[in-house]
């Protein structure tokens, strides 16, 4: 399927939860959803037979400076054809539902952009630092982040 | 050896003793002997953490052979007298990097190889997570650089290493 209409696929099916298509100058093309809407959007995706998306790629964290988003990269291994999903969270304690039912190479991807944006996924099987030591302070990947001076006793 | 008479005359008249294959004494320091033991077995701990740890496999494949010095690996600090810190060394790897250090038995050396363990290397600046030196650590005795070390360089710090410990006094009176 084309962009295009598995854009109309959602929006027939969601109405208002799916925002709009960043088609030009997006490869792959982006969907814009709503936060809230993210578990049900993902498990039409993978469920639905004409989409059938059942590889997560990738998921990040992207910070905007005014907003937080993460970005889901959907492959299709029987129909061939890929999207991207995209949320828009707001600065302050940004949250949303956890896809690692859906997908659950999403645990992983999802403790990364936890790690080190701050943005917290409800509902998550298992949702820890993965990179970093579990006593760091901070999301280090925020364009407002401020090095510490010190960890344990050692100069940064 | 056969009894020789001319072995029992006094000590004021002996003539040196045989030399070579049948040489049964040897004289020398006890310091050098020491020594010598100790950098002739120079067995490395495994702590391999970027790219420098493929050079160090290199050096201690069959190629650059290491294994010609008396170095070997080994993969248990307790059986290493050396540790050749080869990568990066993050805040939550330095940690795991003393206790291995505390767990190795005493004489214990360490060679930090390539510019991220010297000095953090190309994460210098602008790094929240990495460890500028493992020098700020553990007590460091030879510093290699290169990005990473070739083989021969690491074989170079590796002997003057074995200089160092050669310099070392075992015996000497306590201050």
């Amino acid at each position: 399927m084309e962009p295009r209409d598995i854009f109309d696929a959602l929006k027939a099916r969601f109405g208002d939860a799916v925002v709009e298509l960043q088609g030009e100058g997006f490869r792959p093309p982006f969907v814009v959803v709503s936060p809230e809407s993210i578990l049900e959007v993902a498990r039409f995706l993978r469920d639905e037979p004409g989409l059938a998306f059942d590889s997560l790629m990738c998921l990040s964290g992207v910070d905007y400076k005014d907003r937080f988003a993460v970005a889901y990269h959907l492959h299709s291994l029987p129909a061939k054809h890929r999207i991207g999903i995209k949320v828009f969270l707001p600065k302050d304690a940004p949250s949303l539902p956890s896809v690692d039912a859906v997908w659950p190479a999403a645990n992983f991807m999802e403790r990364e952009a936890f790690d080190l944006f701050g943005i917290v996924f409800e509902g998550s099987k298992d949702l820890r630092r993965i990179l970093l030591p579990e006593d760091w302070e901070g999301h280090p990947l925020r364009k407002d982040y401020k090095y510490p001076d010190f960890y344990h006793g050692i100069k940064i | 050896m056969s009894h020789d008479p001319a072995h029992d005359a006094p000590a004021a008249a002996a003539v040196p003793g045989p030399i070579g294959p049948e040489a049964s004494v040897l004289v020398g320091k006890a310091d050098w002997f020491l020594n010598w033991s100790r950098k002739s077995s120079l067995w490395y701990l495994l702590f391999a953490t970027a790219c420098c740890g493929i050079e160090l496999m290199q050096t201690g494949a069959s190629r650059y052979d290491l294994d010609r010095f008396g170095a070997v690996f080994r993969a248990t600090p307790r059986q290493a007298d050396l540790m050749i810190v080869a990568g990066t060394v993050t805040h939550k790897m330095a940690e795991r990097l003393k206790r291995l250090y505390d767990q190795m038995p005493e004489p214990k050396y360490v060679l930090s190889m390539g510019s991220c363990a010297n000095t953090g290397g190309p994460f210098y600046k602008d790094s929240y997570c990495v460890v500028k030196g493992v020098d700020l650590l553990i007590p460091v005795d030879v510093y290699v650089p290169g990005c990473p070390p070739r083989p021969e360089a690491l074989i170079d710090g590796f002997l003057k290493l074995q200089k160092i410990i050669m310099q070392k006094r075992n015996f000497a009176a306590k201050a």
